[in-house]
């Protein structure tokens, strides 16, 4: 495996009340490479992604042992604050869940809170995640209409620009286009492409063919535990276990 | 079934006019604005002014809602945002129990406890004194009956915001509270309207309860802590007493008239925010 490793998972185990949905996870997530979570529905793939940032502290009866090192802090005992933390982190969830405001203010709010407030400061900004997202030519014009008036595909973007305007270093992409119609989904799959020498990602998807398009990295899980891992060529040509050879053939379900 | 569709839809159309009708006796013999904004009140001498029984009721009604909103809002939050999911499942029987209370107990209640209250507690603290049977005692007593309704529709309301909301806008750095604070209020904004527009309107119509407590002295009230007399109190107080009096009765049917028209108007014009707040959004 070239690079380092960027996010490193070790032993979690996670139970929800006494549902055990992530057993024994251990995983080296590669920097500025796009790393794919592949499985069926309901194997814990998004539960994963989201211990990643903490956003399992929202669940109730949740309980998460093991670690997961990003950087010097282990996220899940870290005595740091988590809101600084998840600053390091954009996510893209399954569908656009674009803020309650104008498209301006969706792509501004990230920086506004971490109190960079003045215009002058965030006008080229939000312009320059605009254009790294590849919205800003579709929507210049009408940065004061409600997010809510673009469509699904120009929404995803919103929210691409909207997570990568806190500067992260990783972004945490829940099978980011699966509301997505081919074209938008072609757009942002791309765009991944474009961002990987900059960010470290990693992506939920249950479409194989997905992530033969743009993964360097495999995860693959199925009923809460990794069931195989490694770089994409050698996951998808020579893989070890006879569960990933079933899946990988199409013979699940 | 479309018989009964129509009737239900026509009914409040059906109350309006028959009781414009039943009124219009005096509206003959005085102009409405004259009726509406006099506030001489001397039925014997054919005066039948209502405006100090509107302005009552408008101070009991808003007062009730000074109190409840913000309760109920920030129970709400409370409620769906921060608390464990056990304590929302004590939460609705309870407010539902609080709901089915006969409004003559909430009287009751406000007679021995409320009055007393304001009367001892609350004037002193504004230098005032008085028997306690005042705006202010009906407003609280109204308060604790619109809070089951308003927290529940808030309730909904906060629970229909999807909550891969509350988790976007966490990943880009927020505190819970600004989530609640920037998004959440934002978003729920409508919903509060309607909710607080709903409250208004029961509120506003409360009668027995409110009667019990605020005294139904006829003059307009400059404060809340001097007594009231609403227009629901006074129709409840007065209609088939002293029908006697010429013209008393279509007075009364007046009141109702207005009571009437009030709340139309008070749903009228959340529902109108609602709808431009949804455009914005």
């Amino acid at each position: 495996m070239s690079g380092n490793s960027k996010i490193i998972i070790k032993d979690v185990n996670l139970h929800f009340g006494k549902q055990h949905v992530l057993k024994n996870v251990t995983a080296n997530i590669p920097e500025k490479q796009i790393t794919v979570i592949l499985g069926p529905s309901g194997c814990g793939k998004t539960t994963l992604l989201k211990t990643m940032n903490r956003l399992t502290d929202l669940y109730p009866n949740v309980k998460i042992k093991g670690s997961i090192h990003i950087g010097d802090d282990d996220v899940l005992n870290t005595k740091k604050d988590i809101t600084e933390i998840r600053r390091h982190m954009g996510l893209l969830s399954q569908r656009p869940y674009p803020l309650p405001m104008n498209i301006f203010n969706n792509v501004a709010y990230g920086l506004r809170i971490s109190g960079r407030k003045s215009k002058k400061y965030l006008k080229p900004r939000v312009q320059h995640y605009l254009q790294m997202a590849n919205l800003w030519e579709e929507v210049k014009d009408r940065l004061t209409d409600p997010a809510s008036s673009l469509s699904i595909g120009q929404q995803q973007r919103l929210c691409l620009a909207r997570g990568l305007s806190v500067d992260p270093d990783i972004i945490l992409a829940d099978e980011p286009t699966s509301a997505l119609d081919p074209l938008s989904s072609e757009v942002i799959e791309n765009k991944f492409i474009e961002l990987k020498s900059q960010y470290t990602i990693v992506m939920v998807t249950h479409s194989l063919q997905q992530a033969r398009r743009i993964a360097d990295y495999v995860i693959f899980m199925y009923l809460g535990e990794i069931v195989e891992q490694g770089p994409a060529e050698e996951f998808f040509n020579n893989p070890k276990q006879e569960l990933t050879k079933k899946y990988i053939k199409g013979l699940f379900n | 079934m479309v018989v009964a569709l129509v009737f239900s839809m026509t009914l409040p159309v059906m109350l309006a006019i028959g009781l414009y009708y039943k009124s219009s006796g005096l509206l003959m013999e005085q102009s409405l604005f004259n009726l509406i904004f006099s506030k001489d009140w001397r039925p014997l001498s054919g005066h039948f002014g209502l405006f100090p029984f509107i302005i009552s009721s408008l101070w009991v009604t808003v007062l009730a809602l000074i109190i409840a909103g913000p309760i109920c809002l920030f129970s709400a939050i409370h409620l769906t945002q921060y608390a464990k999911s056990y304590v929302l499942k004590v939460m609705h029987p309870i407010i539902d129990i609080l709901a089915g209370i006969p409004s003559v107990i909430f009287g009751v209640w406000g007679v021995v406890v409320i009055v007393p209250f304001v009367s001892q507690h609350i004037a002193p603290l504004f230098g005032k004194q008085t028997s306690g049977y005042t705006i202010m005692s009906g407003g609280i007593v109204l308060a604790v009956m619109i809070i089951p309704f308003i927290l529940n529709i808030l309730i909904e309301v906060f629970k229909s915001i999807p909550e891969e909301l509350t988790e976007v806008t966490l990943s880009l750095g927020a505190t819970r509270w600004m989530v609640v604070k920037h998004i959440l209020m934002r978003k729920a904004f409508p919903g509060i309207v309607s909710a607080f527009g709903l409250g208004l309107s029961r509120a506003f119509g409360e009668t027995i309860a409110v009667l019990m407590v605020v005294g139904n002295v006829t003059r307009i009230p400059h404060g809340a802590l001097q007594p009231g007399y609403p227009l629901p109190a006074l129709i409840a107080n007065n209609y088939g007493e002293m029908l006697s009096i010429p013209m008393y009765d279509s007075a009364l049917m007046l009141a109702a008239f207005v009571l009437l028209i009030i709340v139309i108007i008070f749903n009228f014009i959340s529902r109108m925010v609602i709808h431009r707040m949804i455009k914005i959004m």
